[in-house]
């Protein structure tokens, strides 16, 4: 604990990602207007002017949206980078235990998916299953799967060398039981440090997918359509476009530093 | 990635610097021709045209090119929205109002140097109405039963019923007069009979005009030696083109909100004129709830016309009560046949057996007017209980196909440009899938007659059906922003037809 607390690094991480949660989860119970009330006489008020933080081109109160769209990007998000890394890590350890032909023909294809850009692929998606959440998360979900994929192979393979893992072999556990009692248990730590910094790239993600239109339809706010709406009222409003981008870069850096934070706690190398 | 995305921002702070250094070398070249009179004219303009042939696709953005600089037509249309000869120096109409006899003028060249006579205006018009033509506005056509040609200066049409609209509907941009062996190529170097000839379209930026010297009508003189059309999406891109004086007019600016911005730039010049753009939340007629009138009506009633033009286009524009503009002849104002009032919205809804409200989808056109007015009538809608799925669909391609042409749609919305169009709830098929049987009885009267005094009772008539039966939701007629350069003289301030006509402009010194 004393260790944690003498790293800014993870210590302002930590503040900002666990402020961004208590405000998306707080969402769920309060705001202080809704976030979807338009009020078009009010409209284009700056903050402290009416409401806390202004309204936008409907009059709608900007402090409700970004606290809805918190929750809207991170819960896209989390659904993701839990999709990636489920389904990338599991990819990983099985790879890891039967090497062979496997490993080649799955590395290659995590090539494939890689070389497509998660907006490509949302846009690709989008026009078969229409555009909206679930393709969002199903394209940056796709998209972090050779991630994960990679790196637990990667940090699995060293696991596979250990002397416990050969001595497990040698009493004959089955490769199953050695990866779930063994390896999976060893390369956690790795995994919890890339979903912190894979969930930054998702909300960053998700919110160019939204200033393209390819996020949640309104009127659900999203912090990318906020900015895209933003533009053109950019000399009138703005704070409008100053708002939603300090809370994507807040929201991202916050991650970030959280994730770098954690590996340098969690490295063996350092212990 | 994340390096992916720091390398991404460090180009475009490369790029921004190198747009600053262009745009100083843009500012010291034009400082330095500030002397002599400008001859030459940047028209901005938001959409590209798909093609330079207006006779042959719909987008009027290909008359807002070509029209009455490159092509003309037997009638054109004034800045006035009146009929006014041109190439037919006059005509007689017979009696009964079946015979139309043009006298057309002498002594017209086409720019490749071909003459303009009867033959030439015969083949125009049987190219437009020919059974494999697609002319936009091929039915316009559709009265005309042999065109006859008794010598080179004289076009005689008869028509097999009389067609109180013919002359209007012959200056449209579709009715342009073109020439046969160029008529095919006119899609990419389109060759016509205007004061300037088409020099060169570079696809995706613009199309360079120049002036025609052996112009026939030499009562006017062309000031401008060259003209070009630049295309420029963005509104925020357009602002600063004006600005930086790489464009000198945007007849019709993208971003209401924008204006603003301009306001004490002594160099620019804010016009606001009116137009013919009809903003219209079209509905599928025969699609269950919109089916029944009670719920089209209760819908209408649920909107606020005025907040959405306030909303939707900063204040600017005017409420509609029907698919008919305050500029057209024998207007009536019906924005009081189903003014905003959500109880009744309710109550109405409730009668027709929705009193727990519906679910419906709006497929909007990705243009700024359109997604934010949807947004507006999604939250209208939700206070009577309806629930509105917005679904953007790409304008122009992807929504001519699946709303204009296969009416594959709950609800829509886009600007109706052409003008006097109330014809189409009268057209089968036609995306509202709106028959009324009372109305296109109207309809075939207004063409019946050539008297305007019954015209535009008759078009009173329609106007008042189509507010009670509310095909569609009239919402506004957007004006036309034009912002220019205030030395730029005659371009047209109102919009009675989409246009841009370069004829009488000129810089002033």
């Amino acid at each position: 604990m004393t260790r944690a607390l003498r790293r800014p690094v993870f210590l302002i991480g930590f503040v900002i990602t666990l402020a961004l949660f208590a405000v998306a989860l707080l969402s769920l119970v309060w705001t202080p207007f809704a976030p979807a009330k338009m009020n078009i006489v009010h409209k284009l008020k700056a903050p402290f002017d009416f409401g806390f933080l202004g309204t936008d081109q409907f009059g709608r109160d900007v402090a409700s949206m970004l606290m809805v769209g918190a929750w809207n990007s991170l819960s896209t998000s989390i659904l993701a980078v839990a999709l990636g890394a489920s389904v990338g890590t599991s990819v990983g350890v099985i790879v890891a235990m039967r090497r062979g032909w496997l490993e080649l023909v799955v590395m290659r294809g995590c090539d494939i998916i890689f070389a497509v850009p998660p907006i490509l692929s949302a846009m690709m998606l989008g026009a078969f299953i229409g555009s909206g959440r679930f393709t969002a998360i199903i394209a940056i979900g796709t998209f972090m799967v050779p991630v994960f994929a990679r790196l637990t192979l990667g940090a699995a393979l060293q696991i596979w060398t250990r002397d416990y893992v050969m001595a497990a072999i040698g009493i004959g556990r089955s490769k199953t039981k050695i990866t779930l009692v063994h390896v999976l248990p060893n390369i956690s730590n790795q995994i919890i440090v890339q979903v912190t910094i894979q969930l930054g790239l998702a909300i960053l993600t998700e919110a160019g997918l939204s200033f393209l239109g390819l996020g949640m339809p309104p009127p659900n706010p999203t912090w990318g359509r906020m900015l895209a709406d933003a533009q053109t009222f950019l000399g009138q409003a703005p704070w409008l476009a100053l708002l939603p981008g300090l809370a994507i870069a807040f929201a991202v850096l916050g991650l970030n530093m959280l994730g770098d934070g954690l590996r340098d706690l969690l490295d063996p190398r350092d212990n | 990635m994340g390096r992916m995305t720091f390398w991404g921002s460090a180009t475009m702070l490369k790029g921004a610097a190198f747009g600053l250094a262009m745009a100083a070398g843009v500012f010291v070249v034009q400082s330095g021709a500030e002397a002599a009179p400008k001859t030459a004219l940047t028209v901005g303009m938001a959409v590209e045209p798909t093609g330079l042939d207006p006779t042959i696709a719909a987008p009027v953005a290909i008359g807002q090119v070509t029209w009455q600089n490159v092509f003309e037509g037997l009638t054109t249309i004034d800045k006035a929205g009146k009929v006014q000869p041109q190439l037919a120096e006059s005509w007689q109409i017979s009696p009964d109002g079946k015979t139309y006899t043009f006298k057309l003028r002498q002594g017209v060249k086409f720019h490749n140097g071909v003459a303009f006579d009867s033959a030439v205006a015969k083949f125009s018009l049987d190219r437009a109405r020919g059974a494999d033509s697609v002319n936009p506005q091929k039915r316009y056509f559709a009265s005309i039963e042999t065109i006859e040609t008794p010598d080179a200066g004289t076009l005689v049409l008869k028509l097999k019923q009389p067609a109180g609209s013919l002359l209007y509907w012959l200056g449209w941009p579709a009715s342009v007069v073109v020439e046969p062996k160029s008529a095919a190529d006119n899609k990419t170097t389109p060759v016509g009979t205007g004061p300037f000839k088409f020099v060169s379209w570079a696809k995706g930026s613009k199309v360079d005009l120049a002036k025609n010297a052996d112009y026939w009508n030499k009562s006017v003189s062309v000031k401008l030696d060259t003209a070009a059309f630049r295309f420029i999406a963005d509104p925020q891109a357009q602002a600063a083109a004006l600005k930086a004086g790489d464009v000198d007019a945007f007849p019709e600016f993208g971003a209401p909100e924008l204006v603003k911005s301009f306001e004490g730039d002594k160099k620019l010049a804010t016009v606001i004129g009116n137009t013919e753009l009809k903003v219209v939340a079209g509905m599928n007629n025969t699609r269950k709830p919109f089916s029944d009138k009670k719920v089209r009506q209760a819908l209408m009633m649920a909107v606020d016309r005025a907040t959405v033009v306030d909303g939707a286009w900063s204040g600017y524009g005017t409420p509609i009560g029907s698919h008919y503009t305050p500029n057209d002849r024998g207007y009536k104002d019906l924005t009081g046949v189903y003014p905003f009032d959500a109880a009744k919205a309710r109550a109405l809804l409730a009668e027709a057996g929705f009193s727990n409200g519906f679910t419906f989808t709006m497929k909007a056109p990705q243009m700024a007017y359109a997604q934010r007015s949807s947004q507006i009538l999604q939250a209208m809608f939700a206070e009577i209980g309806v629930t509105m799925n917005i679904e953007t669909t790409e304008f122009p391609a992807k929504w001519v196909a699946d709303v204009l042409k296969a009416a594959d749609y709950d609800m829509t919305i886009v600007a109706h440009a052409e003008p006097m169009d109330i014809d189409i709830y009268a057209r089968d098929p036609y995306y509202f899938n709106y028959k009324n049987s009372a109305f296109n009885d109207i309809l075939a009267k207004v063409e019946a007659t050539s008297d305007a005094a019954e015209q535009e009772r008759l078009y009173g008539e329609a106007q008042t059906i189509l507010a009670n039966d509310v095909p569609s939701l009239f919402l506004f007629v957007m004006p036309k922003l034009g912002v220019w350069d205030a030395k730029v003289k005659g371009l047209w301030e109102n919009e009675p037809i989409p246009s841009n006509v370069l004829t009488d402009v000129s810089w002033a010194e």
